[in-house]
């Protein structure tokens, strides 16, 4: 049959376009709920990807931890032969130790101390993919020399300002005075609010409690065409059992499962989703089940007119499918609005990405399908022989 | 040529048990096609639920019914439904959709005649309107219509869809005597040019004389008069 065949009067649409107030009270609940799960997933993904910031950034194919961190704020040490030891293999290509741990960082001006990410590593071996470090990198090898991440958090101090005006920008961790060389951009996580770079010999004068002889994390680099997960195993069998060997995507799991599992960060983001599921759910509902009603007897006459049931669900059915395109798209300008706004403010990586314009989508979907298939309840009140 | 509607012994309880009341009483009944039959009587006396029954609105518990050659008894809900669309039914109140313009409403109608199409469809619409005389009204909400005037896009409705058989429960009740005689006239003229049978409940003495035939219904049982 073709359309103009099987076309009819656009009953549901209608139906909500002549009723402008009902229209709008459901849209804005829609909308509300989509900022809602935009909002909550969005903080949540956020979180758990600005957690591996610095993880995604090692140039390694595998990763030497001590089996006693637990994550990125709790890094303990491990002997640093154990990463020499790793050279054995025939697969290895090169290591590199870092030093890793937070130190308090003295804001240059308002003179407040802050705790804030300090790595610490040879600069004649930098372990940055992308982007390159920059020329000032080199200037690490002087003591008391760090390179600072522009994307940290206002509360270190305008230390970037400072540093593009040309001034010089020296500050104190642990009592020891640094000047800051230059400026890399990293980005900030649950563990970090801030990231700095330093050379190894200059982190330790900053940390002296730290045994020399211990890292934090050694990176290994494979040769091309390498097998990672074999070169695992057989240095998981080859070390001691003072060290872990993780994979690069190993360690970012080690990381992010930390935030996942021993912090209630997911289950209270996805509640809060899911909150704004079972409110927008129950304003659907209200919003048509008030419709339905409403229109009783108009649906019993189109009954006795010898329309079908099926024609009638498939009003309401429309009307839902309506509610929840027209809803999406607001929700989903806000949703961006809102994204941009947390970067703004928190500079976590909060950004729409398909997945989750697509999840909060068939969620809204979703919503007002099971309002409608409850609201549709009410049809079985209509009665064609009443209205006479 | 067959009765429109053809009723032999029907009567019909509402309530079950000891609390049943019993509504019809062996009511006959035949309609011919083109036939114009007023039913009249008091109120309470059975009339709408006898119009109900033949409009297949409800189930047959007791007696024979034949409407438009088919047989009502322990009918499906679905062959009743499909019946329904070749029944015309005006109520008391206009019964319009509220969201949908005049043309809309009639088109409602005729969207039931599915071998036309949506233009076709929408042009038949537009013919019944101006047909009760409304074609300077097709756009306006029923909000913005006269009582007399939805009465008229309801029959415009009721006939969209070509239907043999036409039920009305008092058509004319909000309405002013002038215009109810209007309606009901038009009523007339349109279902004689269709060679639709029609049945009328009303109470309005003022109409009597469009009946080809007049039915008096009193506590559940008909007596026939000739108009």
């Amino acid at each position: 049959m073709s359309f103009w065949q099987s076309r009819r009067i656009p009953l549901a649409s209608l139906m909500l376009i002549r009723q402008p107030v009902r229209l709008a009270v459901a849209l804005a609940g829609i909308s509300f709920a989509g900022i809602l799960m935009f909002m909550q997933l969005g903080f949540r993904d956020g979180l758990f990807d600005a957690s591996v910031t610095v993880h995604r950034r090692f140039d390694a194919d595998l990763v030497l931890i001590s089996p006693r961190s637990t994550s990125s704020v709790r890094m303990a040490g491990f002997p640093e032969r154990r990463l020499v030891q790793s050279m054995a293999d025939a697969d290895v290509e090169g290591i590199t130790s870092v030093h890793w741990s937070l130190m308090l960082w003295r804001n240059p001006e308002t003179r407040t101390t802050r705790s804030i990410l300090g790595l610490g590593f040879d600069p004649e071996d930098p372990f940055f993919i992308n982007p390159d470090l920059p020329p000032e990198a080199a200037l690490l090898s002087q003591k008391g020399r760090v390179l600072f991440d522009e994307r940290s958090r206002p509360e270190f101090g305008p230390v970037a300002e400072w540093f593009r005006d040309g001034r010089i920008v020296e500050s104190e961790i642990s009592g020891n005075r640094v000047r800051v060389a230059g400026l890399v951009a990293l980005g900030t996580s649950f563990g970090a609010d801030g990231n700095l770079l330093t050379s190894s010999e200059t982190f330790l004068d900053l940390m002296p409690n730290k045994a020399p002889g211990s890292i934090e994390l050694g990176l290994i680099r494979l040769k091309p065409g390498a097998d990672a997960a074999a070169v695992q195993a057989r240095l998981t069998k080859l070390l001691p059992n003072d060290v872990r060997v993780l994979t690069k995507q190993g360690f970012i799991d080690f990381e992010q499962n930390y935030w996942r599992s021993s912090t209630s960060i997911g289950f209270i983001f996805t509640l809060g989703a899911a909150m704004g599921f079972v409110v927008g759910c129950v304003i659907v509902y209200q919003v048509l089940y008030t419709d339905v009603s409403d229109h009783l007897p108009e649906y019993a006459t189109l009954m006795a007119m010898g329309y079908r049931v099926v024609t009638l669900v498939g009003v309401v059915v429309r009307e839902g499918l309506l509610l929840a395109l027209i809803g999406y798209l607001p929700a989903y300008l806000a949703g961006q609005g809102l994204y941009w706004f947390v970067r703004d403010a928190t500079r976590l990586p909060v950004g729409m990405d398909f997945t989750r314009a697509f999840t909060v989508f068939m969620m809204i979907l979703v919503m007002c399908m099971l309002s409608a298939g409850l609201a549709m309840r009410r049809l079985v009140d209509a009665d064609p022989a009443e209205i006479f | 040529m067959a009765a429109a509607v053809s009723i032999e012994g029907l009567s019909h309880w509402y309530g079950r048990g000891t609390n049943s009341r019993q509504v019809l009483q062996g009511v006959d009944l035949s309609i011919q096609p083109g036939e114009v039959v007023l039913l009249t009587g008091p109120s309470g006396c059975g009339k709408t639920t006898l119009l109900t029954l033949i409009g297949a609105l409800r189930k047959v518990q007791q007696g024979q019914v034949e409407v438009l050659g088919q047989s009502l008894n322990g009918a499906s809900r679905g062959s009743r439904q499909r019946l329904r669309r070749k029944i015309g039914m005006i109520f008391q109140g206009h019964n319009l959709l509220r969201c949908l313009t005049a043309e809309q409403n009639v088109q409602m109608g005729a969207d039931l005649l599915l071998d036309q199409s949506y233009l076709a469809r929408r042009d038949l619409a537009r013919e019944w309107l101006r047909a009760v005389g409304l074609g300077d009204h097709l756009n306006k909400l029923p909000h913005d219509l006269s009582g007399g005037q939805k009465q008229r896009v309801a029959i415009a409705r009721a006939l969209a869809a070509h239907p043999r058989l036409l039920l009305a429960d008092e058509p004319t009740a909000a309405l002013d005597s002038t215009t109810g005689r209007e309606v009901v006239d038009l009523l007339k003229r349109l279902a004689r040019e269709q060679d639709c049978s029609v049945l009328m409940v009303t109470h309005d003495p003022r109409i009597l004389d469009v009946a080809d035939r007049l039915v008096k219904m009193e506590d559940g049982r008909l007596f026939s008069s000739v108009g």
